[in-house]
């Protein structure tokens, strides 16, 4: 909880100090395609480190979701971006999720089985929380091209589902630990 | 005396020609897009085939939830399901649990 807490007071902070900095309010378009795919970029490898290490199928299915689904959203910015000629902008906001997700597959790599089955999935539902925030409050708000803004907001309801379909997995996970 | 006539030779042409609660089964389209279904299909009956047509961008299922029929479609692939009874069948994507439809099929 406190990681969630500090991940999203993060992110949030990033955000606007970005803003601060600029005449207009929030990221540029090339600075939201940036941390938009990596954003998706820390899911795909969060998820195929859980195809390596779990055995659950319903976890595995899971992460094969992620990996389908982040990469189709990533696999369509690219062409956006390469369509619209943007070059997507670094910026302290995707370079601290970068750290963070770095630091989070190092804690998530000591742990197996079930304990890592767990920590994995609820890193999860923390996780799309948090972008999923990112996108409503600033991410989508602040994006000026049409096409990229769309873009966005499809990929908000998917990930907005992700969440979802992780919080019932990480119900069924605990339900399994605790009783049986 | 012609009407009577009439009346007769139409009156068996129904025993010819199906009435419509006879006809063929009706293909009705259901697509996936910007994860959601499209509209439920009106005047469904069972015997008919539904036509699941996945224009998204991602892997969505079409999941009964009474059992009924379970599809998986990559994104731009489309499968055909009998709806083989009448009632209402609540349908969702197993990956994107918030995806969700109904089915009102008539006998």
């Amino acid at each position: 909880m406190i990681r969630t807490t500090t991940m999203a007071l993060t992110l949030a902070g990033l955000l606007s100090t970005g803003a601060a900095a600029q005449k207009t309010a929030g990221p540029t378009d090339p600075q939201i395609a940036h941390i938009a795919y990596t954003a998706g970029q820390i899911d795909i490898a969060a998820s195929k480190q859980a195809l390596a290490k779990s055995k659950n199928p319903k976890v595995r299915a899971f992460a094969q979701e992620m990996v389908r689904d982040h990469g189709a959203v990533n696999k369509q910015a690219l062409a956006l971006v390469g369509k619209l000629k943007v070059t997507p902008e670094a910026n302290p906001t995707s370079a601290a999720l970068t750290k963070q997700s770095e630091q989070k597959l190092r804690e998530l790599g000591r742990l197996k089985g079930a304990a890592f089955d767990r920590a994995y999935v609820q890193n999860e539902v923390a996780y799309h929380k948090v972008v999923n925030g990112a996108l409503s409050s600033t991410l989508i708000p602040s994006s000026d091209n049409r096409e990229l803004k769309d873009l966005l907001q499809t990929g908000l309801r998917l990930f907005q589902e992700h969440q979802l379909h992780a919080e019932h997995l990480a119900q069924g996970l605990q339900g399994r630990s605790k009783r049986k | 005396m012609a009407l009577l006539t009439l009346s007769a030779t139409l009156g068996t042409l129904s025993l010819f020609y199906p009435t419509p609660a006879e006809a063929a089964p009706k293909v009705h389209t259901i697509v996936m897009n910007k994860m959601v279904f499209g509209p439920a299909p009106a005047g469904m009956r069972a015997g008919d085939v539904i036509l699941w047509v996945n224009k998204d961008l991602f892997r969505h299922t079409a999941t009964a939830r009474d059992k009924s029929f379970d599809v998986d479609l990559a994104a731009g692939k489309s499968a055909r399901t009998v709806v083989r009874k009448a009632g209402l069948i609540s349908y969702f994507c197993r990956y994107h649990p918030g995806m969700k439809g109904q089915l009102a099929v008539a006998k």
